[in-house]
């Protein structure tokens, strides 16, 4: 044990293993950060809400730091409710009913346009719906009629998806979507530009009840969103990247501890015993060491389950036997006839005992850099098993924003933050660990360091 | 090797003869020995597989399933069945689906049956899939996986050798100039393989598919495919370069890192350094007494490798389109299809098994301690 420690203070002259042991630390604090804020059952709940819970949020819009690096800055989503407070309301008894008229003003300065624009209402009547008109002005002092219809109890009103306004747009200012068009000054030539300022939306409502009411959020969707950007349901990537960690530590670190040390137990056992067990271990090693490992996880992901639990299960039982089993038998079969062992023997210590005493502590300074060299490729198969599809079905995890990515095409659509970021994180976790456990294996096989 | 001149030479060609026909019988010996032991190895994998699947219930499930479909649509379709009562044409489909399962074996015990599966599965009978087809028309999953084969062992077999040589260059080089920056360069990058080669497929497609547009994104050749032979080969390589580069990746830092560090225990053997004293040149003692003892362990280590390679075909295969096995694999997941499925994982098998016995081979032919031995274990 001394010499486990006297390992440990080596480390400070390992560069590498310095920035593995910070990354690693970074990825523990944030695990605990992400169980802490966002608890599991809310993670879940968030990540397989629908559009409810996200429709304020623009779809696959790259991170908002994006901007720093750009000349010309791309909008951010506005979105103001009357139910906050973030608008400006003006009520009006009239015969029969009453008049409600809301005004949205916004100041836009984006060099981009935005992405779409919704208007979702709530309306609380009796029998008679309220009527409701839109009104759009520009900095420049146009007043565009957005669209007339009659509310609905809850309901939403898309402005990209409106024929007539786009009838309308098409004619006021030019062949352009609703959404350019909107921003933009009429009979432009060339590309079209934002046009810059101050922005109004009325809602103008015409109740027929006395005691109606009416609320609405408008959303002017960005190109960009957050820290993470958001995925193609409009989702903040935000939730899946930090739960990525937790998920990815938990699984790595499981996985490669159950296997490195269920090995080193069997191991322990074949080379103690010898004869026939040690015979049939060999055997049942050459054989597992052949088995097609993904092509096994992937028909127990299919047939049985996905649940990372399972898949953890079958991989610590695929991978307990390997090159690493014959590594440590050979290191047991030197350790066996140590004199130590001998005596141990001669105070009549029984053969569990000795394995679990004599045995296998000796070889811990091998079995821990083996240990951290597994959790990355640990981190990987889960990864790799999420991209092909057969991810935990509930959990938000690193590769399964990868799968999500790939199959919607991000990588060809110029989406590249959709990949990268996920994929980034993975490479900084898999480095960490992979850094930390090269070095310390250089400092516990000191043949090696020699070299 | 190197026989005194006074040996006459005809004494010199007995003796090449000799040892010559010693190799070959040992080879042959070993190459046996190894072949039977993969075998049982390849016949106890596949059993597993075979286990697994239908402890999933699956394969029974979707069997019966099958025959009863079959016998219903048959017996609902026949005109002579129309006049009996809906009864009777039930009564008859249930007997007719009980005779179907037994002649199938369905109704011998699972022990029996699983046997049969096992003939079936290692014989490369897997029977027809439920959705996909093989690019030719086939329903067989047989012909659906191996049509695949070689567009898969093209893109596969390319990354292997290119890893191979330039590892050993490398390595060798690295050994030569232990200590140097670029020594120091690959022991720092060596965790970098800790990524599969997906993973680096991903960066690579964002960096010159998406980003620098001067290679395909995927696939495995132009849209519509060259008509001459040449402009076809060439259109593949074009295709093949970020995937094959993947692999390479992937794999190429922990290899030269693992194989430098064999290269320099053995150039700190005593032989080396009396063939140094005997002022041997630099490149007759790299290859004839440093790179010769090196090759066996490399082999092993090379070995593992190319098998790691070989698992991450589906989703390797998946990401650059490449029509190759892994990628229907790929698919049957994404359409459930279970016999392709299972189909895959055994002819997986057969592939593990006989890259490893293929390298057991070079391995037995590079280090003579192997074949002479008990044989069979490597």
């Amino acid at each position: 044990m001394q010499s486990l420690r006297d390992a440990f203070h080596q480390l400070r002259y390992y560069p590498s293993a310095l920035v593995g042991l910070v990354i690693i630390g970074l990825l523990v604090l944030v695990s605990i950060y992400t169980v802490i804020a966002i608890p599991y059952s809310q993670a879940i709940e968030l990540w397989r809400a629908g559009e409810q819970t996200w429709r304020a949020l623009p779809r696959t819009a790259p991170p908002a730091w994006f901007n720093l690096f750009r000349r010309e800055k791309l909008p951010e989503t506005i979105a103001l409710d009357s139910r906050r407070g973030q608008v400006s309301r003006a009520e009006r008894s009239v015969e029969g009913g009453k008049q409600i008229a809301l005004l949205y003003a916004f100041e836009y300065q984006a060099d981009d346009f935005p992405s779409e624009i919704n208007l979702f209402y709530d309306a609380v009547y009796q029998a008679k719906p309220p009527f409701v008109s839109i009104l759009w002005r520009t900095p420049d002092g146009r007043e565009i009629l957005i669209g007339e219809f009659s509310a609905r109890p809850s309901g939403s009103f898309r402005f990209d998806q409106d024929e007539a306004l786009a009838r309308r747009v098409r004619r006021l200012i030019g062949d352009l979507p609703v959404s350019t068009g909107l921003f933009t000054a009429p009979n432009l030539q060339g590309a079209p530009r934002p046009l810059k300022g101050s922005y109004q939306v009325e809602v103008r409502v015409l109740a027929f009840e006395p005691q109606a009411t009416f609320d609405a959020e408008l959303v002017v969707y960005g190109k960009v969103y957050g820290l993470a950007g958001t995925d193609h349901l409009r989702r903040d990537l935000r939730i899946a990247l930090l739960w990525g960690a937790p998920v990815a530590l938990t699984f790595g670190l499981l996985a490669a501890v159950g296997t490195i040390f269920t090995t080193v137990i069997i191991a322990a056992i074949g080379a103690w015993f010898g004869g026939l067990w040690d015979d049939l271990i060999q055997r049942v090693n050459d054989v597992v060491l052949m088995l097609p490992f993904l092509p096994i996880l992937i028909m127990i992901g299919t047939l049985y389950s996905r649940s990372i639990w399972v898949i953890l299960g079958a991989s610590i039982l695929l991978s307990v036997f390997g090159t690493a089993m014959k590594t440590f038998r050979a290191i047991f079969i030197q350790v066996r006839n140590s004199p130590y062992i001998e005596a141990a023997r001669a105070y009549g210590a029984g053969s569990w005992r000795i394995i679990f005493r004599y045995l296998i502590p000796p070889v811990f300074p091998v079995v821990i850099p083996n240990l951290i060299i597994l959790v990355p490729s640990f981190v990987f198969l889960e990864a790799s098993l999420a991209v092909l599809g057969l991810g935990d079905p509930v959990l938000p995890t690193w590769g399964k924003v990868i799968e999500n990515a790939v199959a919607n095409g991000a990588p060809y659509r110029g989406q590249y933050y959709w990949v990268l970021e996920p994929a980034f994180l993975l490479m900084i976790t898999g480095l960490g660990f992979a850094m930390l456990g090269f070095a310390l294996d250089r400092i516990f096989n000191p043949r090696l360091r020699e070299m | 090797m190197s026989a005194p001149a006074a040996v006459s030479a005809e004494l010199r060609k007995f003796l090449w003869a000799s040892w010559m026909q010693t190799t070959v019988v040992q080879l042959a010996r070993y190459t046996v020995i190894r072949g039977f032991t993969l075998l049982i190895t390849v016949v106890i994998g596949v059993y597993m597989t075979v286990l697994i699947a239908n402890m999933g219930g699956y394969v029974d499930q979707i069997r019966k399933a099958e025959i009863r479909e079959e016998i219903a649509i048959r017996i609902m379709n026949d005109p002579a069945m129309r006049m009996r009562s809906p009864e009777d044409r039930l009564r008859i489909i249930e007997e007719q689906v009980r005779l179907a399962e037994r002649r199938l074996g369905l109704d011998q015990p699972f022990l029996v049956r699983s046997a049969y599966f096992l003939q079936n599965a290692l014989t490369l009978r897997l029977g027809f899939a439920q959705l996909m087809s093989s690019d030719s028309g086939s329903r067989q999953v047989r012909w659906i996986l191996i049509e695949r084969l070689p567009t898969t062992i093209l893109l596969f077999a390319t990354a292997d050798l290119l890893i191979f040589f330039v590892s050993v260059l490398i390595a060798l080089m690295l050994s030569r100039r232990y200590g140097s920056w670029l020594d120091r360069a690959f022991v720092v990058l060596s965790p970098l393989s800790a990524a599969p080669a997906w993973f680096y497929g991903l960066f690579l497609i964002v960096i010159f598919a998406g980003w620098l547009r001067v290679l395909p994104f995927g696939g495995l050749v132009d849209a519509p495919p060259p008509p001459t032979f040449p402009e076809y080969a060439l259109s593949v390589l074009k295709h093949m370069i970020l995937p094959a580069s993947a692999l390479f990746i992937s794999s190429i830092f922990i290899s030269v890192y693992s194989w430098r560090t064999f290269f320099l225990i053995y150039s700190s053997e005593d032989y080396v350094e009396l063939a140094k004293a005997k002022g041997l040149s630099g490149r007759a003692i790299e290859y004839r007494y440093i790179l010769r003892p090196t090759l066996p362990p490399i082999v092993t280590n090379f070995m593992l490798t190319v098998i790691s390679l070989w698992m991450g075909a589906p989703i390797l295969e998946s990401v650059f389109n490449w029509p190759g096995m892994g990628r229907a694999l790929y698919q049957a997941i994404g359409l459930f299809d279970t016999p392709v499925i299972v189909g895959a994982t055994v002819i997986f098998a057969y592939l593990l098994a006989i890259t490893v016995f293929v390298l057991d081979i070079i391995y037995a032919i590079l280090d003579p301690r192997v074949r002479v031995g008990e044989g069979g274990q490597a």
